[in-house]
């Protein structure tokens, strides 16, 4: 595996590092969506959603920068990957849009019982879901004819993107506990390394089952992950799961209110790593490379100065925005 | 629900549907943004308490407003994939780089400066805080720059050229963002936001205005509605006048079918003001015509010759029944907004603006307005495009992804009921705050306490010195 520099690679970790940072930002968004039911009382569900208010929004935006560039630098991967999963994408919009409303919703409804609750988890979960399968269908490969997707619209049905779907429901619970572990206090707290346990547990199975499905797609994956001397970059993978894991489980076990949330975003890092490792260089798995599908040269110049300087700019004032509301959240917050 | 249609039509509904719910929140939310930059400027300059009780009231609404617009951008965002394929695959290297410059410079800029906006005041101290609604407001203005030029290039293509895969790719960035409707299309849009907030402002004032006329709140935000519907819809309507003259420039067939003219008219044109076009027939039944009043408006010549629809070929012929009655629904509401602000300068002058119950009946009555002339400009726009997504060079008919019918059929029931439901909602909650007066010590979102955060002390301190 030789990388070459070029624009179409740079574009190619560029959306790499929106997908990762949409995953894990509102990764745990998504996560405390799901947490809901674990947490009947509305006291508690008032801390939660308030631990995320201020930045829900912010996070969300990074799958508009991963959907939007991908538009942009790989007009053709877009086209084709759209309608291939075109179920999974329309039920994540939906799902979105549910969770997404309930964040202003739910103070308003003068309900006992607030439906807009129901409509946030349930909308985290289908979206959580959809994500999942939506990868998992991509991974195992589409059907392309010409420049379009040429297989029906029930094609990304498969065990293993049911699989890829539960173990990222898994992997954002996971997260959205850990969150919590770092944004709470007392009983609230208790319960989210209560949780933590089990979650840990689940997203390890998950990772563990994905791993050992993915190279029977295809014998492109295993001799990629298998063969020498390939075999020396990614026997580490494991080992840095195995070792983070071990970290985590310490960390939960002493209460280090602070340290499970970045350790399972490092988790995450090293499984989307493992990812890459089996994807790159094409954009769609098996037929369509990244320089296949990349927008001309002029496209990409025009963008890469934008990314340049904005990024940094943007990643500098969410960072502020985090700031701001940093620390922990507790129920007599003023808050009604 | 949808037999017998295929899957381009489908889509083509699907894409109109999602849009349309779509832009009403931006509308009202770029108009709104900036009005609460204005209330909040003045609480600092002023020191007036009824600014703040203002802003506050306002942002309530903003926040449900701007979340809504949120949640249905971020369908549009995706339907060029899942819907639009072909099309997304042949514009992406132009249009792609707008969008992503969209999310860069906008929508980041918005969602980064929303929490301080709606939660933050007692966080970051008032200076701070300001300067995050303009953030926020600054980001609406610089969305609309770039998704319109992104719309404003499908209708007037500049500055490009093709490949060997067939699509487009620029030759001249500055002139492809800058493409030819471009400025009409920004000017004509941002002041439509702004006048459709103005008229939901206006229309919430006068309402409490009507059961009490001694508030503050209701009449220092009645007058500020009123003096920009007197100043803005006449510039709006130069404005409009303005873009039409560039559309018929570029774009001839949208206007014969805005105007309803089927035959050229070789010695001055009539302006039809009603009537029942007829594709088939290819004439307008039951009109009612001033007439050469057509060639005055559009060459500033009574005689001047206009070309008809049957100089253009039938294969590209917009749906003109649509678009010549969206856009007498727009031009209508256009002037009746001229109307209510010139009745509001003359109330105002003869000081009965906060006495006069019709003045106040009328600019409830128009509330909604600005939300229907949106509608219709943007229906009058979309269709009069017809049948190409990019201007005579692409058909939407070439433009749709491979997907069976029984799929998009399927996802467009599913936006229905989910769109009905969700945004019934949210305008009940929003009605619902329109319909208590603003308070003094009014409060912002969530009772404007941002969440107190335990084992922070010198942070809470200072804010604390602040707030
Ligand atoms: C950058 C792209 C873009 C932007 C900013 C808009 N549109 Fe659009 N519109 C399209 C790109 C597009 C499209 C992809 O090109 C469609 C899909 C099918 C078609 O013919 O054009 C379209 C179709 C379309 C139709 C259907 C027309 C028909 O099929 O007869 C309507 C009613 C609208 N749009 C409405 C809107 C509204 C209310 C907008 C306001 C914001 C808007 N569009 C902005
Ligand atoms: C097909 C066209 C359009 C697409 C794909 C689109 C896409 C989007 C997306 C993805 C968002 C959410 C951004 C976020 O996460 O904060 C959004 C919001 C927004 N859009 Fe659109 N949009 C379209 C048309 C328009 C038009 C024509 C305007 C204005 C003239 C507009 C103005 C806005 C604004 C101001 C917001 C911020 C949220 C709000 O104010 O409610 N959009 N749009
Ligand atoms: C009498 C006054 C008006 C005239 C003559 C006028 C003229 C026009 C024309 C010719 C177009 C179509 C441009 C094209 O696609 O080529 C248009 C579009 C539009 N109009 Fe108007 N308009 C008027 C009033 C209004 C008002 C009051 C509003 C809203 C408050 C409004 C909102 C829009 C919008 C949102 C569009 C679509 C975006 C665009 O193409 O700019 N218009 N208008």
């Amino acid at each position: 595996m030789n990388i070459v520099i070029d624009l179409p690679t740079i574009f190619a970790f560029i959306i790499a590092f929106a997908v990762f940072v949409y995953i894990v930002m509102d990764g745990f968004d998504l996560g405390l969506g799901m947490l809901f039911p674990f947490f009947p009382e509305k006291k508690d569900r008032d801390v939660i959603m308030n631990t995320v208010a201020p930045v829900w929004d912010g996070n969300e935006t990074w799958l508009v920068l991963g959907g939007g560039a991908l538009y942009a630098a790989f007009p053709l991967a877009y086209a084709i990957l759209m309608p291939a999963i075109y179920t999974p994408i329309i039920a994540m919009l939906i799902g979105l849009v549910f969770r997404g409303i309930a964040f202003e919703f739910r103070w308003r409804s003068t309900r006992e019982r607030n439906q807009w609750d129901v409509s946030f988890a349930a909308g985290s979960l289908i979206a959580a879901l959809a994500q999942g399968i939506a990868l998992g269908a991509i991974l195992q490969g589409v059907t392309v004819t010409g420049r379009t997707y040429g297989g029906g619209w029930w094609d990304w049905l498969t065990p293993f993107s049911i699989l890829t779907g539960l173990s990222v429901v898994a992997g954002y619970m996971l997260l959205g506990a850990t969150w919590l572990i770092m944004k709470t206090e007392g009983d609230l707290r208790e319960r989210a390394y209560m949780l933590a346990w089990p979650l840990l547990v689940a997203t390890l199975g998950a990772i563990l089952a994905v791993s050992l499905a993915t190279p029977f797609l295809d014998a492109e994956y295993a001799r990629r992950w298998f063969a020498w001397p390939n075999i020396i970059l990614t026997a580490p993978v494991p080992i840095a799961v195995a070792g983070v894991t071990f970290l985590l489980l310490r960390s939960i076990a002493k209460r280090q209110d602070y340290y499970p949330f970045p350790l399972t975003l490092v988790l995450f890092a090293t499984s989307f790593g493992g990812l890459g490792v089996s994807i790159f260089p094409y954009v769609v798995p098996r037929s369509v490379t990244i320089w296949d599908a990349a927008s001309p040269h002029d496209s990409l110049l025009f963008m890469i100065v934008g990314v340049a300087i904005l990024v940094p700019i943007i990643l500098a004032y969410t960072a502020w925005n985090y700031w701001v509301f940093r620390g922990k959240v507790n129920a007599d917050s003023g808050y009604h | 629900m949808f037999e017998g249609f295929d899957a381009v039509v489908l889509a083509r509904i699907q894409f109109a549907f999602t849009m349309s719910f779509h832009i009403v929140f931006p509308a009202f939310s770029i108009g709104l943004a900036s009005y609460l930059a204005v209330l909040e400027g003045l609480w600092l300059w002023t020191g007036r308490e009824v600014f703040i009780n203002l802003f506050n009231y306002w942002l309530k609404i903003f926040a449900i407003a701007f979340g809504m617009g949120v949640v249905s951008g971020i369908v549009m965002s995706y339907q060029f994939g899942t819907n639009w394929a072909a099309f997304s695959d042949k514009t992406g290297p132009v249009l792609g780089p707008l969008m992503a410059y969209e999310v860069l410079t906008a929508f980041f800029l918005e969602a980064g400066f929303l929490g301080v906006m709606l939660f933050g005041l007692k966080r970051v101290g008032p200076k701070l805080h300001f300067l995050a609604t303009m953030m926020v407001a600054t980001g609406t203005l610089i969305s609309a720059f770039w998704i319109l030029s992104a719309n404003s290039w499908m209708q007037t293509p500049a500055g490009y050229a093709m490949n060997a895969a067939g699509q487009f790719i620029a030759a001249d960035w500055f002139k492809l963002i800058f493409n030819p409707s471009f400025p009409y299309r920004l000017v004509h849009m941002v002041l439509a936001a702004y006048l459709t907030t103005a008229f939901v402002v206006g229309a919430v004032g006068a309402w409490h205005l009507l059961s009490d006329n001694a508030r503050e709140g209701s009449r220092v935000m009645f007058s500020m509605a009123m003096w920009m519907a007197a100043l803005v819809a006449p510039i709006q309507i130069f404005a409009g006048d303005q873009h039409g003259l560039n559309t018929l420039e570029h774009q001839p067939a949208k206007v014969m079918a805005m105007e309803g003219h089927f035959k050229s008219h070789p010695n001055g044109a009539p302006l039809i003001l009603f009537g029942f076009p007829s594709m088939k027939d290819a004439e307008v039944k039951y009109s009612i015509e001033i007439p050469k009043a057509s060639s005055l408006i559009l060459k500033h010549d009574l005689n001047a010759p206009l070309a008809g629809l049957d100089t253009v070929p039938r294969e590209n012929w917009p749906p003109v029944p649509i678009v010549f009655w969206s856009f007498r629904i727009m031009v209508g509401i256009g002037f009746a907004m001229l109307g209510l602000g010139a009745l509001s300068l003359l109330m105002r002058w003869r000081g009965k603006l906060y006495d006069s119950t019709l003045l106040h009946r009328l600019a409830v009555m128009m509330g909604p307005a600005g939300f229907v002339a949106v509608l219709a400009g943007w229906i009058t726009t979309e269709t009069g495009r017809q049948p190409f997504t990019v201007y005579g060079l692409m058909r939407t008919a070439e433009s749709a992804s491979p997907l069976a019918a029984p799929a998009v059929a399927t996802s467009l029931i599913a936006f229905i009921i989910v769109y009905f439901i969700v945004f019934t909602a949210g305008v009940i909650y929003m009605l619902r705050l329109m319909a208590e007066p603003p308070h003094q010590g009014e409060e912002g979102p969530r009772g404007d306490e941002p969440s107190r955060a335990a084992g922070m002390g010198m942070a809470m301190a200072t804010d604390a010195g602040k707030g």
